[in-house]
């Protein structure tokens, strides 16, 4: 078989000539297109990480309590008892650009494979959703096919999706962001690993039949390929998760018999990845007969198969001999199964099909061998600060408070979460809405607390900055409901690295993250980065996503936003400048987007979480907040709605510097409701502890009055917080039914 | 009181049904296989929520003529009693078990949210231990809107077959109707999930009244009626 290598074929398959000089130089001959395709996909920016691989090497990734860091499926953490939370965060941006309900239900079943493929029991989903301006053409559409599309899928599969966010900015008008956080639980001993081990040990397929759907939209130029694929199936595929609910309970029950050796998921680049990544990561060969898979239709090339991204397919090596457990429980649970190889000691993937050897690669170079990009960077525009001194507010705070309440970004997402399953497994101890998710560890007294987390704003201002807030609002936020913060997951979204502007940003974010993760002990165990988020040469905002996992050791120590009480002291943790630079309030309200983020603080977020979680244990807190977007007057806000009950707080301490001490963004701070006969003592603590706090006021009647300002009534508060999304997708009113 | 949870493939409130039932019960519940033609002796079976094969078809058609749903019409028409609840009673429609259909929302879109009840009847076998006054447990559907013909409507209201009314119809039932019962007051089917309302964690324990209320009326009888 030869190929002519003309540079429209290299360039469909996204390979350059000095990548194809290499792939010449380790193969000592030609490749033929089966090989090319199989290159192709390992060497992509997606499976490879040629652009970011040298800079996630400076992520934290140990710590006593990290079973596994990143490189295998998803992350392990131990919370104790034998039993480990395995948790990892994808995206699926373009796809869900191009056609949302599929796009996003997709992007769900391969994040839910990337938990269950390591034998954990998948208990929950959280959503990081970035969209366009809503006036933007399709961004009702997409919003609504998305949403549609994650409960379509999670909802099926009986898997809660318990958190996430949604904000709107004109820089992802062409270019949607869905990224999805899965969190499982396993047992510590339990835990599975994607090396293939154990020459003679059969590679079994289960799941779905493979397709032509998926294969990487590269149509071939050769007399031979073009031939049997007239007809190229769009590349994004559709999502069954009935399938993947079978899936999951044969692949867990199939653990449990003990006769699975390795397992990964056939995820990008289907049953090409995952057979050279389970070969390398065992350092074995394997042989590969395309014969014995199940096809979904007749005639697919031996190409074709390789490259399938059909959805709902697994891979695993089971113990010779064990064949027929595997077998056996695939058959109860209705899914296809077939052994379509052998485990080799050779260090070589051997593919055949139709009585040919139509690949013969070496496993190691392929799937670690593939190029390393240090990309040039540029040096990033300094963001100028605002001078606070000088901002008028247009509107008195009550005002601006509900229009903020009001804006896009902060509006309540009910619409969206109420068409998700957030109750499914009974187990969901905080609700969405809320703050961070908490998910009760099933059949047991602890519970993990989940966020996502992210300001673009920020990052776009001060790349560096902002991936250091992304971790830390990670961190407060599971501070904030009791939890113990162990390990983030994240998922980096950003333009073409190939920019040296938009590869200084993600180098930038990387070491802002980095840096935060060492100085909270808070390790990266897993992620994902997505490149090439442009539309027009357009880049995104630059969106280092962040997804938080914490463990509250007993739900009894659950501290609930909604808990306060009439009578209950509002005390504010942390230094409060009145930084208004990049701050929602400038946006919003002066349609200012300027200035520096507000910078942070470490050894003060470190000290300041320390202490908050020190009063809860002591049994002084009974409500938290963290401060984020909007500042204390937002925090102050959602604290008195999540329990029902208004506040008087006292005025800001100087009539000039007002617009700051409500809508400032400080970051290391968080808002305390304490029972009154507890805030001396936690007072006197915070002085001793060399923590600033201080008493701003207390919870009652059914407003909340900021100084001398007129009261902000709670149905007016919530009006303007549940309205906007109703009315924007069309609907008369908030309250639904 | 023995009771039996069956399992479809999809079934994904299974496990919650069982958990709920044995906690309320105080003793071990069966597990039943959709593809088993026999019940164990029980008193009780549920058919728990989830997306039976993927609601494929129509949401509950392909269940309700699975091997074990023989059985369940047999321990039926001896008197057994058998609670559906969300997938469940959309199996016990297309069963035929219980009049009436489940069809989309009026809203269209799937809705989780936790919503008041009326318990309309609280002399059945479901519903006597429920107190006046409405009661909270969530819905989780796409396809939770019951219609029903005006005459089977009628003969509903009249036989006190209405089990629980929507206080704040999530999906435009006909008569805001989230739970009705057969003739013989032995079998119910129901929207609302009871079986996530048994926790003060969760938010609500209006869920467990359901089940404390079969155990009175089942309490430590033996045999199957």
């Amino acid at each position: 078989m030869t190929l002519a290598i003309t540079d429209e074929l290299l360039a469909r398959h996204k390979l350059s000539r000095a990548e194809y000089a290499e792939i010449v130089r380790i193969l000592g001959r030609e490749p033929n297109l089966v090989e090319l395709g199989i290159f192709s996909v390992m060497w992509s920016e997606h499976c490879s990480y040629k652009s970011s691989k040298i800079h996630l090497k400076k992520f934290p990734t140990a710590a006593p309590w990290v079973v596994c860091g990143p490189g295998e499926n998803a992350g392990v953490v131990d919370i104790g008892d034998g039993l480990v939370a395995v948790f990892k965060m994808e995206s699926h941006n373009h796809p869900s650009f191009i056609e949302p309900y599929q796009g996003a239900a997709t992007g769900v079943g391969g994040i839910l494979r990337d938990v269950f493929t390591m034998g954990a029991r998948p208990v929950a989903l959280l959503d990081a959703l970035r969209f366009g301006r809503p006036e933007a053409p399709r961004m009702r559409h997409l919003v609504s096919g998305v949403v549609a599309g994650i409960g379509g899928y999670g909802n099926c599969v009986g898997v809660p999706t318990v958190g996430g966010e949604c904000t709107f900015h004109p820089a992802y008008d062409g270019n949607i962001l869905v990224n999805v956080m899965c969190v499982g639980i396993a047992r510590a001993d339990r835990v599975f690993y994607a090396r293939a081990a154990g020459v003679g040990n059969p590679v079994v397929y289960i799941g779905a039949k493979t397709g032509r759907d998926g294969i990487h939209g590269a149509t071939m130029a050769s007399a031979e390929f073009s031939e049997t694929d007239r007809s190229l199936r769009p590349t994004v595929q559709v999502g069954d998760p009935f399938t993947e609910k079978l899936l999951i309970e044969a692949c867990l029950e199939l653990m449990e018999t003990g006769s699975i050796v390795a397992i990964q998921d056939m995820g990008a680049a289907g049953l090409t990845s995952s057979s050279f990544e389970m070969a390398a990561r065992g350092g074995t060969g394997i042989e590969l007969d395309l014969d014995a898979v199940p096809l979904r239709e007749a005639g697919m090339t031996a190409y074709e198969i390789m490259l399938s991204e059909s959805q709902e397919r697994m891979l695993l090596v089971a113990a010779a001999g064990r064949e027929e457990e595997a077998f056996r429980i695939c058959r109860k649970w209705g899914l296809d199964v077939a052994v379509v190889g052998r485990v080799t000691d050779t260090g070589r993937m051997v593919i055949r099909h139709r009585g040919e050897v139509v690949a013969d690669l070496p496993v190691a170079p392929v799937s670690g061998a593939s190029p390393v990009y240090d990309r040039p960077t540029a040096p990033l525009p300094r963001p100028v600060p605002v001078v606070t001194e000088a901002i008028r507010a247009p509107l008195d705070p009550p005002q601006a408070l509900l229009r903020l309440l009001g804006s896009p970004d902060l509006s309540s997402k009910r619409w969206i979460f109420e068409q998700y399953d957030w109750l499914v497994g009974a187990d969901t101890i905080l609700p969405p809405g809320l703050g961070a998710a908490v998910v009760r560890v099933h059949g047991t007294r602890k519970a993990l607390a989940l966020t996502t987390d992210c300001t673009p704003r920020y990052c776009a201002a001060d790349p560096r900055t902002g991936g250091m807030q992304a971790v830390v609002e990670a961190w407060r936020n599971l501070v904030a409901v009791g939890a113990r913060p162990l390990a983030i997951t994240d998922c980096l979204n950003f333009g073409n690295p190939e920019r040296p502007a938009i590869m200084a940003q993600l180098v930038a974010a990387i070491e802002g993250m980095a840096e935060a993760c060492r100085a909270l002990d808070f390790p990266v165990v897993s992620g994902n980065v997505s490149l090439y988020n442009e539309t027009d040469g357009r880049a995104i905002l630059p969106t280092p996503q962040v997804g938080g996992l914490g463990l509250i050791e007993d739900v009894a120590r659950l501290v609930r936003p909604d808990a306060a009480r009439a009578g209950d002291r509002f005390l504010l943790v942390g230094e409060s400048t009145g930084w208004l630079g990049a701050s929602l309030f400038l946006r919003e309200i002066l349609g200012r987007e300027e200035g520096a983020p507000p910078p942070v603080d470490l050894v003060v977020e470190r000290r300041n979480g320390a202490f908050v979680s020190d009063q809860m244990r002591a049994g002084r807190v009974r409500a938290c907040q963290d401060l984020a977007d909007g500042g204390l007057a937002v925090a102050l806000a959602e604290l008195c709605l999540a329990a029902g009950i208004g506040a008087t707080v006292d005025p800001a301490p100087s009539a000039e510097a007002e617009t700051g001490w409500w809508f400032g963004e400080d970051q290391g701070r968080y808002l305390l409701a304490v029972p009154a006969d507890h805030a001396v003592e936690l007072l006197a603590a915070a002085t001793a502890a060399g923590v600033l706090a201080r008493a701003i006021g207390t919870l009652g009647g059914d407003a909340l009055t900021l100084g001398r300002h007129p009261p902000i009534s709670l149905p007016a508060m919530q009006r303007a917080r549940e309205g906007w999304l109703p009315a924007w997708m069309g609907e008369t009113s908030g309250a639904k039914g | 009181m023995r009771a039996a949870v069956v399992t479809f493939p999809g079934s994904n409130c299974d496990r919650d049904l069982v958990v709920a039932m044995e906690a309320c019960f105080g003793r071990p519940v069966a597990r039943v296989w959709h593809a088993d033609s026999e019940l164990p002796p029980v008193d009780l079976v549920g058919l728990p929520g989830g997306f039976s094969w993927g609601d494929y078809l129509r949401c509950g058609a392909i269940a309700a003529r699975a091997p074990i749903m023989a059985a369940v019409r047999r321990h039926a028409e001896r008197g057994g009693y058998v609670l559906g609840i969300c997938n469940g009673f959309q199996i016990l429609t297309e069963a035929g078990l219980l009049p009436g259909a489940l069809v989309r929302n009026a809203g269209l879109r799937f809705v989780c949210r936790p919503v008041r009840l009326l318990v309309a009847n609280r002399n059945s076998a479901f519903t006597s231990a429920y107190g006046e006054g409405p009661v909270t447990i969530p819905v989780a559907h796409h396809d939770g809107n019951y219609v029903i013909d005006p005459e089977g409507l009628a003969r509903l209201e009249g036989e006190g077959r209405i089990a629980f009314r929507y206080l704040d119809n999530p999906n435009g039932s006909v008569a805001d109707i989230a739970g009705v019962l057969d003739p013989r007051g032995r079998i119910l089917g129901m929207m609302p999930h009871p079986e996530r309302a048994v926790d003060p964690l969760l938010g609500s324990e209006d869920g467990k009244p359901l089940f404390v209320s079969l155990l009175a009326a089942i309490g430590g009888r033996g045999g199957a009626p």
